[in-house]
């Protein structure tokens, strides 16, 4: 690595460069302050020096040796759960500032301006719950199947773990992610526009052996309804077509239990449709022939048209995707230079077969790299190499699907849809890098 | 070891076995239980259009503004006019079907407690958010053979859509992958307003890792969430939000709920007001501070509720 190139990073131009103008000429007064220099260099807020936590010590850094280099480190299994570092304690769900009027029906977005690859930690996975988090004793946890079945039945989860049990990697977004932007930008980071979003690796029971083992009738099933058992009871109702399918009955994230605000003991995962369907806490199962038109699937979950009609049942989540960095409230410190584009891409209809990078407002597109691999209803990570030129700049990702379905332009999707909608906004996201490097969420 | 011959002879036993048995209780896994009746019946309170699954029982408008004014109207306002909650002028404007709004506040609501109203209290809160959205007259009475007929004023409004009905439904909106030249101008057309974000959002750098190089540094990790758990007594403003008080109550003016400064000045010196407002808090009431009651509340823990009650207390009377 060429030491003198200035472009290679702040590591290098460290430790001044890492604080703000107003953090610089406080470090300013504090040197002085501390004649010597030899002075913590701490983060720009005041007091920081005394916290020092997350500062730079030149006695830390080569030829000298650090601390942990020398002292005796913790015991191994000091912490037998792990957690992250303590660095990294920014790297949290968050919810919007006035968002929702209770904190039980709310959500928390996950972090994605902070994430690697396509697999969201089970800590920072999107919680949306609408009666609050039940935390549920698994050893009482049941669930029913019932309705049109020879034999309605009832599970234990040491009965679900013992069925064949597949592991499969998908996303779950909420129907709503995006809502906050179908009239105007109105949130300034990709944690807030596209954080409803999350994706793990999902180990349960095919919904179909549990179906067959309760006997549905194949004849006259033409719908499941599935029902929470949390406060909110929450039901939606899935075509038996897609839960012969793909969906899971879902104890496992990440090789661990559910986490409690995933649905911990059991969840259902139904691929590529709205999150609200991927019911969590499952409890019932029930076989009809008709839709239920439940109040997640009529009065909210429904999207009110330019024409005054307003759609039902529209389940699939359509082809989006979304630069995680640079994104919105990111500051790209060095004018100029090489800045990896990195972002997400998901379609509910199958795989991404293409993801395309602007860098000019959509005037001009290269197509990104796919990280392999590329799975169905998952995420889908893809990069490109970006040399900026330290002018403003109008950053955009588009993705195509298996089905060729082009991801749309928000002007695309108004033109049909109006403004009143709030649930499946997939357009294209603009990020808009200024002169200084900052980057603000714009529409272009 | 069974040789092949008596193994066959078992086999055919087995075999003969499950042909006696066809409705074979444990099926091909042996796991689960036959769900009984009294279980199924207990859980099974799905309600659809067509008005299977409504139970027995009936309740009429009148008989519902007792039941919304006791349960519902601490939260969606007197008529249903509160924007804080869901609005129920929605109900007219939105839902299709009259079941879907009992089988709604028969399984979720009341928010504080759900799954407390008997049928009939359910089918009486339902005719009277009906009747405040001019659906039905005064005098009707809802119950499982009138509710199906309720004729919903957007029920010929909602349909399903079938472009978002299967992965290979037709979608609605079409783009085109151009790669070069595509637009000739392209301006910034909508951007959020200056000091929005400071304003809202507060200082965001720490929304981002410090440690990649397109972030200003955020704040140490001692300043960060969490740092302070260690703290002894608990947060009371998190805790107000976490139990949802702040969703009738303010400091400084009345909500749906008298403000916590007025709670003060009427029991501050009051030597038995830290066990009066505990039983009141935990029990709900109504009276002292007007007709709409206080549900009963149970989430904080004893030692949060405490400490509530002693920062409600000490909140300076109002100037």
């Amino acid at each position: 690595m060429d030491q003198q190139d200035p472009k290679r990073g702040r590591l290098l131009q460290a430790p001044e460069n890492f604080l703000t103008t107003e953090g610089r000429s406080r470090r300013r007064a504090l040197g002085g302050l501390l004649a010597g220099g030899a002075a913590l260099l701490a983060a720009g807020s005041v007091g920081a020096a005394e916290k020092a936590s997350a500062a730079v010590d030149p006695k830390h850094l080569p030829p000298n040796l650090p601390p942990w280099s020398q002292n005796l480190g913790k015991p191994v299994g000091a912490d037998p759960y792990g957690v992250p570092s303590s660095f990294e304690k920014n790297i949290i769900r968050r919810s919007s500032p006035g968002l929702t009027t209770t904190t039980q029906s709310s959500v928390a977005f996950a972090p994605l301006q902070n994430l690697f690859g396509i697999i969201t930690p089970n800590g920072l996975h999107f919680e949306r719950d609408h009666n609050g988090r039940p935390d549920i004793n698994p050893y009482e946890h049941r669930l029913m199947i019932h309705g049109l079945v020879r034999e309605p039945k009832i599970y234990t989860m040491e009965d679900l773990l013992r069925f064949p049990s597949v592991s499969r990697i998908h996303f779950v977004e909420c129907g709503a992610n995006s809502a906050m932007e179908w009239a105007n930008p109105s949130v300034p980071t990709v944690q807030y526009t596209h954080g409803m979003l999350s994706c793990a690796e999902w180990t349960g029971v095919p919904l179909s052996t549990l179906l067959e083992d309760a006997g549905f009738d194949t004849k006259q099933a033409k719908y499941i309804l599935a029902e929470g058992a949390d406060a909110a009871g929450l039901t939606r109702t899935i075509p038996i077509s897609f839960a012969l399918d793909d969906v899971l009955v879902a104890y496992g994230q990440n090789g661990e239990m559910l986490r409690p605000e995933n649905g911990y003991p059991v969840r259902l995962i139904v691929p590529g449709v709205q999150g609200v369907s991927n019911v969590k806490w499952l409890r019932r199962i029930k076989v009809g022939d008709k839709p239920w038109n439940t109040r997640e699937e009529s009065l909210q979950y429904s999207d009110a048209m330019p024409d005054g009609s307003i759609r039902q049942y529209t389940w699939i989540q359509e082809a989006k995707s979304v630069i995680t960095s640079p994104s919105g409230g990111q500051h790209l410190m060095d004018k100029g230079g090489y800045y990896e584009i990195s972002g997400l891409a998901w379609s509910g209809r199958g795989q991404i077969k293409r993801v395309d990078v602007s860098t000019d407002g959509g005037k001009n597109w290269r197509t990104a790299r796919l990280q392999t691999p590329v799975l169905d209803k998952a995420l889908t990570r893809f990069r490109m190499d970006w040399h900026w030129d330290g002018s403003p700049a109008l950053l955009q990702s588009r993705c195509i699907d298996s089905t060729g379905y082009v991801q749309p332009k928000m002007r695309q999707l108004r033109e049909v849809r109006g403004t009143s909608s709030i649930y499946h906004n997939n357009a294209i996201q603009t990020w808009l890098v200024d002169a200084e490097g900052k980057v603000h969420n714009v529409e272009a | 070891m069974l040789k092949p011959d008596r193994m066959a002879g078992a086999l055919a036993a087995v075999l003969l076995l499950a042909v006696a048995l066809p409705a074979q209780a444990q099926g091909k896994y042996g796991l689960g239980q036959k769900a009984t009746p009294e279980q199924i019946a207990g859980w099974n309170i799905d309600v659809r259009p067509d008005g299977a699954g409504l139970p027995g029982g009936q309740g009429s408008v009148s008989e519902g503004n007792e039941v919304y004014d006791a349960n519902c109207a601490s939260c969606h306002g007197t008529f249903g006019e509160s924007n804080s909650y869901i609005s129920l002028t929605n109900v007219g404007a939105r839902l299709n079907y009259a079941t879907t709004l009992f089988d709604y506040i028969n399984r979720a609501m009341p928010f504080p407690h759900s799954k407390a109203l008997t049928a009939n209290q359910v089918y009486a809160a339902t005719a009277y958010v009906l009747n405040l959205n001019d659906i039905v007259p005064a005098d009707f009475v809802a119950n499982k053979d009138t509710l199906p007929k309720v004729k919903m004023p957007a029920h010929d409004k909602v349909k399903p859509f079938p472009g978002l009905m299967s992965v290979k439904g037709t979608p609605d909106v079409k783009n085109v992958a151009c790669m070069k030249d595509c637009a000739k101008d392209v301006k910034v057309t909508a951007s959020l307003p200056a000091g929005f974000v400071e304003n809202l959002y507060g200082d965001i750098r720490d929304n981002f890792r410090g440690l990649q190089t397109m972030n200003e540094q955020a704040p140490p990790a001692t300043e960060l969430p969490g740092a302070a758990d260690a703290k002894a007594t608990p947060d009371v403003p998190k805790l107000l939000g976490t139990y949802a008080c702040t969703a009738c109550h303010a400091v400084d003016h009345k909500v749906v709920g008298p403000a916590f400064q007025d709670v003060a000045a009427k029991y501050q010196g009051n030597a038995g007001a830290v066990q009066h407002l505990t039983d009141k808090i935990r029990k709900g009431g109504s009276g002292v501070w007007g007709p709409i009651p206080m549900p009963p509340q149970s989430g904080p823990s004893d030692a949060e509720l405490a400490a509530i009650i002693h920062w409600v207390l000490s909140q300076p009377a109002k100037k």
